[in-house]
């Protein structure tokens, strides 16, 4: 029963700091762009995407 | 051009050195895997040689295959994308060529100790204390170089794969220190602080996590980075990484209790490992889907690129292996599955397909960049490929099958409520066949390495130009804007602060209340310490590595009791320093085998198991009637586990030498009256018979 009841209490407060942790992520604009960093890593090199040499891939 | 300079180029020197110690030792891993497996379909070749038994090959195995080849291909990888992530060079030469030398000695000194049998007894965590120092040291000078480079990194934001990494290197030094904190007795021995059930939790927190956080994130964080540069696509979805990523690292700590389902670990911890393993599904294919999903609208190309099969593969294999392993954890599936080879081909599904493979990918894809030329043959990649993969599903089915089928033997009960199969041998012999086709899975597996090997060679071979450093890119992007909130990814600090506490909250709810083991134990029960001789054997039994095919754990289920006899209990290994409850039964479990056959079985079984058992797989232990009980060290031995709470009195450490000498000549004139010849004066062979006799002997109420 001791278990019992360190465990739901434990439960409730991690249930209840990951919404809070959420909610604050997402009003701090944390999820707001969630495009660009998945491109920029495909580009190694300025001039490259000067020349637009990444185009002919279809990105 | 001033690129050669340390400040304009990344290091690739350390990666060169890190990709071929991956080639070396995954040659060395999966050659030990193989004769291993001919070892289990051919008992002969365990030769009579100690340092060549399965026991202690297994473990070096299992160390090299993780440790020297998963190892080293992570460090690799992630010095690899890590400098191009952060556009940066590594933050220190130096620290990159003492973490390269320092692990590639620790694979040494791991390849030297293990067959001479120094060993904890514990799964994936053998190797005894001084290297387990060494470990920590070279994880610390890397955790340094990482997060070094972290700190000076010229791209503001951290990548998901570098979430991944942070996460491996916080976690695994975690789990290392916790798990190997022991006490030595002598310069090369110790025994553990954890004792019994306690140990039990704390080895397989340990053991789940390093599968999940040595052969699983730092791969992940691999494949977010190489994927998407490979196939030239980026991610499917940066948010379901996000999502992906946090649910992982907080669930995947606590899943470690499903390896000990139906044992005698608390049923709340049991229950607890079990929800959180199903769980484990969701998080582990958001990273599948996530990788497969970024070949979207491409598909076709797959056709000619062996290293996008490889990608496919990896990836669905990891598939399968985290479908399986929630699977696997429900306890009625544990019930049938646990101890048997279904998990040995579970496990290398994921390690030969998941971990193998996209090292694989990573190596044919950075081998001719580093080197500045183009893969020697994309023919042998491809041939490779399929070697490879008709390797796995031979080993992956013949392992499925052999432990549905021994599982099911174990299991079956006649009309009269009898064992059909009284004789565990009959459920050994049935599935030998298979241990002949699992090991042909691995030899095609081992072909298409070599010709990987082959075609690297030919690759560097063909290097015409000077190794020089690739210059760091110029492309410098700074997302975190004036005045804009910052994001929690452009945090390293903060980030790896967050990423620690997700992994410690399961870590505390799990390990803190067995510091309260007594209050589990009835305490009408009294339990004797092992005597001075049977700690020396039961140490024998720990280097000869028993507990690599026998378990000491009988689950409360019918047939385990008809078979073994009464399940085992938390108090009757309570001082048992490691805990030896095992993962495998390729022999019946010894938890309750003392008393059950005298002393003259146990000596004869020992020296040629085939002369009671003639179908016998177990390997003969000739040594153990030669070589001589090492009476000097048993006092300091006793000390140190009645420091760590073991009931032993003043009296009986300091005549601990005395009193084990008395055992084993009482062993040996019982043995000499039965007709034995030899001179066992003194020999080891006394002290395992003592110990094998006192197995479920020490419980009293």
């Amino acid at each position: 029963m001791r278990t019992m009841i360190l465990m739901v209490s434990v439960a409730l407060l991690l249930t209840i700091s990951f919404v809070a942790s959420y909610l604050w992520a997402l009003s701090r604009g944390q999820f707001d762009d969630l495009e660009t960093p998945a491109h920029r890593i495909l580009k190694d090199d300025l001039s490259k995407i000067n020349n637009n040499k990444e185009n002919k891939n279809g990105i | 051009m001033e690129y050669n300079t340390s400040m304009n180029s990344y290091d690739d020197e350390i990666v060169r050195k890190f990709a071929l110690a991956t080639l070396i030792w995954a040659g060395v891993g999966f050659i030990l895997g193989l004769v291993a497996a001919l070892q289990m379909a051919y008992p002969l070749l365990n030769t009579n040689l100690e340092w060549l038994t399965f026991g202690r090959l297994r473990p070096l195995h299992t160390n090299a295959v993780i440790f020297a080849f998963a190892g080293n291909a992570i460090f690799a990888g992630i010095y690899h994308s890590t400098q191009r992530l952060l556009r940066t060079r590594l933050f220190s030469d130096a620290l990159s060529k003492v973490h390269f030398w320092g692990w590639q000695l620790i694979i040494v000194a791991a390849a030297v100790t293990l067959p001479l049998g120094f060993t904890q007894g514990k799964e994936y965590a053998e190797l005894e204390w001084p290297i387990d120092v060494l470990i920590t040291v070279i994880w610390v000078v890397f955790a340094v170089n990482f997060f070094g480079t972290l700190y000076k990194r010229r791209e503001k934001h951290m990548y998901v794969a570098i979430w991944f990494y942070i996460a491996t290197i916080i976690t695994v030094a975690v789990l290392h220190i916790i798990n190997s904190i022991a006490i030595p007795f002598s310069y090369m021995k110790s025994y553990t602080v954890w004792a019994g059930m306690q140990d039990a939790l704390v080895q397989w927190w340990y053991g789940h996590n390093a599968v999940a956080f040595f052969l699983t994130t730092p791969f992940l964080g691999l494949m977010y980075y190489y994927v998407p540069k490979i196939v030239n696509a980026p991610i499917y979805s940066y948010r379901l990484s996000i999502i992906h990523f946090w649910s992982l690292v907080f669930i995947y700590i606590w899943a470690g209790p499903h390896h000990l389902l139906y044992t005698a670990l608390p049923e709340w911890l049991q229950t607890l490992g079990m929800a959180f393993s199903i769980m484990l599904w969701a998080p582990s294919w958001g990273g599948m889907i996530n990788g497969l999903l970024t070949f979207k609208g491409r598909w076709s190309q797959l056709r000619n690129e062996p290293i996008w099969k490889f990608l496919i593969a990896a990836l669905t294999f990891y598939g399968m292996a985290t479908f399986e392993g929630p699977l696997l954890s429900i306890k009625s599936v544990s019930a049938l599955g646990h101890y048997t080879d279904w998990i040995i081909g579970h496990v290398h599904g994921g390690a030969l397909g998941w971990n193998g493979f996209l090292s694989f990918a990573i190596l044919y894809y950075i081998v001719p960049k580093l080197w500045k030329t183009e893969l020697y043959s994309k023919k042998l990649a491809e041939q490779h490929f399929w070697l490879g993969l008709t390797g796995i599903v031979l080993y992956y089915i013949s392992m499925l099958v052999a432990g549905v089928t021994q599982g099911l033997m174990w299991k079956a009960i006649d009309a009269n409520g009898q064992l059909v199969y009284p004789d565990f041998i009959e459920t050994v012999v049935r599935i030998v066949p298979l241990y002949r086709v699992r090991a042909l899975g691995g030899l095609l597996y081992i072909s298409g390495f070599i010709l990987m090997v082959y075609n690297i060679i030919k690759t560097i071979k063909s290097s015409k130009s000077e190794l020089t450093d690739t210059p760091i890119s110029n492309l410098s992007y700074d997302n975190i804007k004036d005045g804009k909130p910052r994001l929690l990814e452009g945090y390293a600090t903060l980030f790896s602060v967050l990423a620690l506490l997700a992994i410690l909250v399961g870590t505390i709810i799990e390990i803190y209340p067995t510091f309260n083991v007594h209050q589990y134990i009835n305490p009408e029960i009294t339990v004797q310490p092992f005597t001075a001789l049977e700690q020396e054997g039961r140490d024998l039994y720990v280097r000869e590595g028993c507990y690599v095919c026998h378990s000491q754990q009988i689950r409360p289920l019918v047939d385990e009791k008809l078979r073994y006899g009464e399940p085992s209990t938390i108090a009757e290994s309570m001082y048992d320093h490691p805990y030896q409850w095992g993962s495998k039964r390729t022999g019946p479990d010894l938890a309750r085998q003392g008393k059950k056959y005298p002393d003259m079985w146990h000596y004869q079984h020992l020296l040629d198991p085939r002369q009671i058992q003639p179908r016998s797989i177990m390997p003969a232990y000739t040594w153990l009637a030669q070589k001589n009980i090492d009476y000097s060290q048993i006092k300091k031995k006793l000390n140190v586990l009645k420091n760590l709470g073991v009931p032993y009195s003043d009296i009986e450490v300091q005549n601990a030498d005395v009193a084990a000498q008395a055992q084993a000549k009482i062993i040996e004139e019982g043995l000499q009256k039965q007709g034995v010849t030899e001179k066992l004066e003194g020999k080891e062979i006394l002290a395992m018979i003592a110990y094998l006799q006192s197995l479920g002997q020490k419980e009293h109420r």
